[in-house]
Formats: C-alpha cells, structure tokens, sequence
C-alpha cells in the first residue's frame, strides 16, 4: 500500500517537474546563474568582453570613497522616492476613496485615471517635456493665468527633479484601481451600523475604512519603493539627469557604469548596493507595518 | 425624524455634486496632456509655438504626420515592436499558464518550497541580473537582435503572472480534472482542453498587461539593439527626439501620437478584463 501511494506520489511529482519545468530552467538562466555570476563581478573589474582580473573589495571601496555621482545618484533617487511614494499613496486614496461611492460614469473616470498607467512610455515622456517647455508649455502657461513665471523646469537644477515627481504622480491609475479593490472589500454592514450609532463621515473615514484598507496601502507602499529606486526612462530621456546632476538617478549610474563606460564589475557592485538599500528600507517598513497595518484575522 | 430624513438628504446631494466636481477636475488633469498632444500633432508650426496656447488650431493639417513618419524608418520600428509584442505576449501567456497548472494541480516535496522561490523572485531588481544577462547573450550571439527581448518570455512568463494564474487555477474545482482523468484525458490535455478555456478572462488580462509592458518597454530595446533596423518604437522615438529636440515639437508629438494609439484601442476593447486582472490578484492583504 505504502509503495502505491510513493509511487503515485512520484508520478505527480514528475508531472510536477514536467508542467513547471519552463520556469525552472528560466529560472536557473535568467536569475540563479546571473546572481551568482553578478556576485562574482562585485570582485572584478571585467568588461563587455568578459575579460578581468580579481580586484577583491575595490569596487565597494571606489562606490564609497572615490565615487561622487554614487551619493549623488543615491540622494538624487532619495528624493524622487521620498516625495513621490506618499504623495501617489495619499493621492491615489483620496481618488479612490471618491470612486467607491455610488455615482454614476464611475466607469469614466476610472478609465480617465488609468490611461496615462498603461500608455507611460516614451511617447508620453516625450509629451511631458512638451508639457514642462518653459516658454510655450502647458504648465507655465496656466501658472501665467495667476500671474506666476514659471521655472525652466527640466533645465532648473532645482525644478528639474520635481517635475519628473509631478509626471510620476500622474501615472498613479494602477494603484488607484488596487486601492479601490481594497476599498469595496471593507463589508458594508459595518458603515450602516456606524451610521445608525450616528458617525459622521469623517468617523466613519478614519475609523473603518483607513484601518481596513491598511493593507493595500501597505501594498501600495512597498511596490511604491521598489519601482520607485529603478526610475530611470523619465529622466534618462528628458533631462539625461542634468542640468548638473540634479535628476540622475542610481539607476541611470549602474546603466552608464556598465554600457556607457564599460565597467560591468562595477555596475554589478552599484546593483547589489541598490539591493541591500531597498531591503533595507523594505524591511523598516515592514517592521513599523505592525503597528499600522490591520489584519482581519 | 422626517426633517433628519430631508436634511440627510440634502447633505448627500451636496457631496454627490462636490465629488463629482472634484473626480471632474482630477479627470481633466489626467487626460489634458494627451488632447494637448492631438493638439499639437494637427498644428502648423507657428501654431504649435504661439501664446496663449490654441485647443482647436486654426489650421489643421497632416503634414505632420506624413513627414515625421518619413524622417525616420518608423515602418520598421513598428514592425519590429509588433514582433516583439506579439511573441513574447504569446511566449508569456502560454508560459506562466503552464507552470502555474503545474504549481496549482501537482504535489510534490519541493512544491512549497519552489513556490517562495517563485514570489521572491518579483523582490529582486532586475538591475541586479542585468549585466549577466547582457553578457550571456553577448556570448551567445543575440546581440542587435530582437531574441533577448522575446525569448526569455517564454521561460515561465514572470513570477507575477504566475502567481496570478495559479490563483484563477485553484478557484476551479478539481473534480473538473478527475472527471476527465476517468474518460482517459492526460494531465496536459486537461490543461489546454478544460483548465485553459475555464480560465480565459484571466488569460486575457495577462496577455493585456504583457502587450503594453513590451509595447512601452524601453530598458531592454536600450540594452540590446545598436542598429537602426532592429530599432523598436521606444528607440526610434528617442532616436526622433535626439536629432530635432523640441524644435519640431508637432512632428514629434504626432508620431508619438500614432505610437500611443494602439495601446489606447488595446486598452478600450479590453478595459473589462484590465480591471479584474488588477482586483483579482488577491493583493488584498
């Protein structure tokens, strides 16, 4: 009997290895190998052609004392993450906490807020640019409308960064609609209970849907992060991460680094860094999760 | 209790007008830029530099579109992002769903633990396999080719899209699957018979999402492509913007028009499935 049931039990684990087999090997060529030969790099100074010696520790002493555009790059992508990750999570609740009422054409604006999420790419990077033009763009002209002058936005070194935050909190319509789904899962006998103990909507706000909704802003946060250390196509395209520095990104320093310069050890040392920072960061939010974030069970 | 009663509604009616103010405003500034940029792309040139700026131009025209289309070989970016699009959707959708029955439907010791394997995966940056990668296809000769954008698609179709069709796999009942095992069906006519027609709207939406990653993708067509003929449209609009900068603004904003519409059109045919895709993937908490 036992011998039937390990036999059947290899079958299906065959079957197993059979039906995932595709990943595995993907897994093992795209992700396994290039780990651990991107490890490797961290302690070479190898090139495009593969050719390099052992250079031990060098690459991380060179990031942390001979690399200025390291702390640059990672200040620079500091700020893009600090300013745009709250301001799209805050953003995208207030919208979203809008669309979950019964009104009417909620359809419509979902789909208004969604567009520019799926169409980001370079066409649209490029209409941004058109849309910061100092001197006939869209925003300056409206600032005109209330007596402002506008900035050289993209060749501001103090505007230059905001502006790319700006186009990002606009392509916020994904974690609209994930916020959203978070928001219709919260049971509606507990707002009509609320209301016949007389809540106001404030109450009923901060009271039940904030801390019920915890976990998809949660989501939303740690998501927020990680794509947010990567940004790289906005400024790459608009600004090159000028004028002076001020929107290159860490990510636009591992590119360069390796396809600019030729220096694939040292990209490899500038991506594991970026790593450890993001589990870093991960893991602080993570830990302080546990005294706001609420689960049910 | 009747003047509560008339007063709540009051109320009520007052934030139904306000937030349908406020979602109009939030509306607008979602979807100006792109109007802004149909606007541009039918301007003359003087038009497309005036102050204050026109919605509706004076003169309309098509030039635009004729010559910046022309400027550059954008026929055979097209051409090149719809190959890309097409076979590496093809290569993700067929892919994950196939691993994902796997990990859904069979057992086994390893399963649990190659499942975490699969979610953490989506944790690492693609930055940190990015110059292996780039080197092995070096070696392997897939250099200024479009293989490393479509090829490794097909190779488990990202964790994501994985862990998304396992879920929409186990909300169908096995029973489905012992039935058919009885009338002699094998475990890969169930998958492409009973469990992939069973699972098609989530089919779909993994599809949809992967048309306008590689659509839009810009990264990769950056890394791997050095020649003008393998150019995709990501490239070859950068390309387009290098040589004029903002000086041929409307040229620029028609082709970046023409490149946008697809996934518009993609998006409007789709828009139901686009939705459930995002709501279902039990992100929830």
């Amino acid at each position: 009997m036992k011998a039937r049931i390990n036999g059947i039990d290899k079958r299906e684990e065959k079957r197993f290895f059979l039906f995932i087999s595709p990943w595995l090997l993907g897994f093992l060529i795209f992700t396994l190998y290039p780990m651990v030969f991107s490890i490797i790099l961290v302690f070479t100074n190898m090139d495009m052609t593969g050719s390099g010696q052992f250079v031990g520790f060098a690459n991380i002493i060179r990031a942390f004392t001979e690399d200025p555009l390291f702390y640059r790059s990672l200040l620079n992508t500091l700020y893009f993450v600090l300013v745009s990750v709250p301001v799209s999570l805050l953003a995208a609740f207030l919208i979203a906490l809008l669309l979950n009422q019964k009104l009417k054409g909620v359809g419509f604006f979902r789909t208004s807020f969604y567009i520019p999420y799926i169409t980001s790419g370079v066409a649209v990077t490029l209409l941004w640019g058109w849309i910061f033009n100092a001197q006939f763009g869209l925003v300056n002209y409206f600032l005109s409308l209330f007596g402002i002058t506008g900035p050289n936005w993209l060749s501001d070194t103090r505007w230059a960064m905001p502006a790319i935050i700006i186009m990002g909190i606009w392509t916020i319509g994904n974690s609209i609609i994930i916020t959203l789904a978070g928001l219709q899962d919260i049971p509606e006998a507990l707002y009509e209970s609320a209301e016949i103990d007389g809540a106001s909507s404030f109450v009923k706000i901060t009271r039940i849907t904030l801390p019920l909704v915890t976990p998809t802003l949660y989501f939303n946060l740690v998501m927020g992060i990680i794509g947010g250390f990567q940004i790289f196509m906005q400024p790459y395209i608009l600004t090159e991460g000028g004028p002076s520095y001020s929107t290159y990104t860490y990510m636009m320093h591992i590119y360069n680094s390796g396809f600019k310069y030729n220096e694939m050890g040292y990209a490899s040392t500038l991506a594991w860094l970026l790593f450890v920072v993001i589990m870093i960061i991960t893991q602080i939010v993570n830990r302080t999760s546990r005294h706001w974030v609420y689960y049910d069970n | 209790m009747e003047a509560y009663y008339k007063s709540k509604r009051t109320s009520d009616r007052i934030k139904t007008s306000l937030s349908y103010g406020v979602l109009t405003i939030i509306a607008v500034i979602f979807i100006f830029p792109f109007i802004w940029m149909l606007s541009t792309a039918f301007k003359i040139p003087s038009e497309a530099y005036t102050l204050p700026p026109k919605i509706i131009p004076n003169t309309f025209t098509w030039d635009n579109f004729v010559q910046g289309w022309q400027y550059a070989d954008f026929t055979r970016y097209t051409w090149n992002t719809l190959i890309v699009t097409v076979l590496a959707t093809l290569g993700t959708v067929l892919s994950a769903s196939f691993v994902a029955y796997g990990f859904a439907r069979f057992k086994s010791r390893y399963s649990g633990v190659l499942f975490t394997v699969v979610l953490a995966t989506m944790m690492l940056p693609s930055q940190v396999t990015l110059v292996p990668t780039y080197l092995l296809f070096t070696k392997l000769g897939w250099l200024d080719t479009l293989k490393p954008l479509i090829l490794p698609s097909f190779f488990g179709g990202g964790a994501f899209n994985i862990f998304l069709l396992r879920q929409f796999f186990k909300t169908i009942p096995k029973d489905l699957d012992e039935a058919a095992y009885i009338d002699g069906a094998n475990a890969f006519q169930i998958y492409y018979k009973i469990l992939m027609p069973a699972i098609k709207p989530a089919l779909i939406t993994v599809g949809l999402m992967s048309v306008t990653f590689h659509w839009n993708d810009y990264m990769s067509p950056l890394i791997y492509l050095n020649s003008d003929q393998n150019f995709t449209l990501a490239i070859g609009l950068q390309f387009f913007q290098n040589s004029f900068g903002s000086s041929q603004i409307q040229m620029l904003m028609a082709v970046s028009l023409i490149t946008v519409i697809p996934v518009l059109v993609l998006f409007f045919i789709g828009q139901k499935y686009f939705v459930q895709g995002i709501t279902m993937t039990g992100i929830k908490g």
